[in-house]
């Protein structure tokens, strides 16, 4: 590991000590996370970004939820209500609905995927570095966990007028939601960005 | 204590924004771009004209929070009647059956949050420029709330996404996204891209300067 960091919210410098096990270093100044210690890293982000990939395809393959109002039934799916809001004229909305729910937590684990899964056969993919710079932009824009709340919210509103029900899709996205969390959460940049410097 | 703290610019260096490796620069390469020889991103010292956009990105949510809040966002058709709903009338009709939880997830989600932010950016950019030496800490710590929060707002948004999916059941009752949805996003959208472009480290330069 590189011997120095900066801290990246208060611009101060800190030498890099090796961590207790999932141990945090903070900055002395301002108290913001500069590293921490993520045993099996690597790993553990590959296995976690798998199972997403599999959640994922049933999260959008699957019936999401559906409504049921006196003799009708109107069944729909995670990507039903982004048609709905195109052809209803916003389409700036829907692109936002469709980027911040399907797009970027799909191209988060299939980044992902094809970032590590060589890496961990030390052998690099092409464009390395963007990919994974543009990997790890997707997380500000990634927001399963929103849309979870917003489900809840919307049965709520809807449990007195209709009711609800929810299809195996809605529990492949529950899963989805922690599995990415997890994945983005166990993965350590330093430790990606030192493995590839030395295998480059 | 008056000693110079030990950043990455008083040690001419650079901390890459994207993999955080800290880049030596001789002197004669200041002002020229730089690229990161580890990740290949554009070096900067402090982010590009942080203040400007930021100050330009808070203005432009600030206008946009206006018609999102007074346009609705959801309008229920049903037998041919239509009734529109803002963000706030929503809300009280939350209050009004007695759904406390979760018209306190929609008032601070879609409401509370995005004023606050942009309170707590106009003030972080005021402080920075007015070289205040005020509470650095704390102000970074609103910094990283303001930050972390911001996303929440999003879920107004989804909860019209899925109840035009699910209530579309032609003349028996239909929800429709109103105007007030897209400027919503817009909103949330553009404080998020605000938060991104303010520099933290900017806090703590005031407080060096005043420090030498």
């Amino acid at each position: 590991m590189e011997a120095l960091i900066a801290c990246h919210e208060c611009d101060l410098i800190h030498r890099i000590k090796p961590l207790p096990k999932k141990g945090v270093a903070n900055c002395i100044r301002c108290g913001s996370v500069l590293y921490r210690d993520k045993p099996n890293s690597l790993e553990r982000t590959l296995a976690l970004s798998l199972a997403g990939l599999v959640l994922f395809v049933l999260a959008n393959w699957f019936p999401f939820l559906a409504l049921k109002m006196e003799a009708q039934i109107h069944q729909t799916n995670l990507i039903t209500g982004i048609k709905v809001l195109y052809t209803q004229g916003m389409q700036g909305l829907a692109v936002v609905v469709l980027f911040t729910t399907i797009l970027a937590p799909l191209a988060q684990l299939v980044g992902m995927l094809y970032l590590l899964l060589p890496l961990r056969h030390n052998r690099v993919p092409p464009k390395f570095a963007p990919i994974f710079r543009f990997v790890r932009g997707l997380e500000t824009w990634s927001m399963m966990e929103v849309f979870m709340l917003g489900i809840l919210v919307s049965v709520v509103k809807l449990a007195k007028m209709a009711q609800i029900v929810p299809g195996i899709a809605i529990f492949s996205f529950f899963g989805l939601i922690v599995v990415l969390a997890a994945a983005t959460v166990s993965l350590d940049p330093h430790e990606i960005w030192h493995r590839w410097e030395k295998l480059r | 204590m008056k000693s110079i703290p030990f950043t990455a610019r008083n040690a001419s260096q650079i901390s890459c924004h994207s993999c955080h490796l800290l880049c030596r620069i001789s002197f004669s390469q200041i002002g020229e771009s730089l690229v990161c020889p580890r990740c290949g991103s554009t070096l900067h010292q402090r982010k590009p004209n942080s203040l400007k956009r930021t100050w330009a990105l808070v203005l432009a949510a600030i206008i946009f929070y206006i018609p999102a809040n007074l346009l609705p966002v959801t309008v229920v058709i049903s037998f041919g009647k239509a009734q529109a709903d803002t963000i706030m009338s929503g809300v009280i009709y939350f209050i009004s059956t007695g759904m406390w939880p979760i018209a306190l997830v929609i008032f601070v989600a879609s409401i509370l949050v995005p004023m606050l932010k942009l309170i707590i950016l106009m003030f972080l950019l005021i402080t920075v420029q007015r070289k205040s030496a005020w509470r650095p800490k704390d102000r970074t710590r609103l910094y990283r709330i303001t930050e972390a929060v911001g996303r929440w707002s999003m879920v107004d948004i989804y909860v019209v996404t899925i109840l035009v999916a699910l209530v579309n059941l032609g003349n028996l009752a239909t929800i429709k996204a109103g105007p007030g949805a897209g400027f919503f996003a817009a909103v949330v959208v553009i404080t998020i891209f605000a938060a991104m472009s303010f520099d933290p480290r900017l806090i703590w330069d005031a407080k060096e300067t005043l420090d030498e």
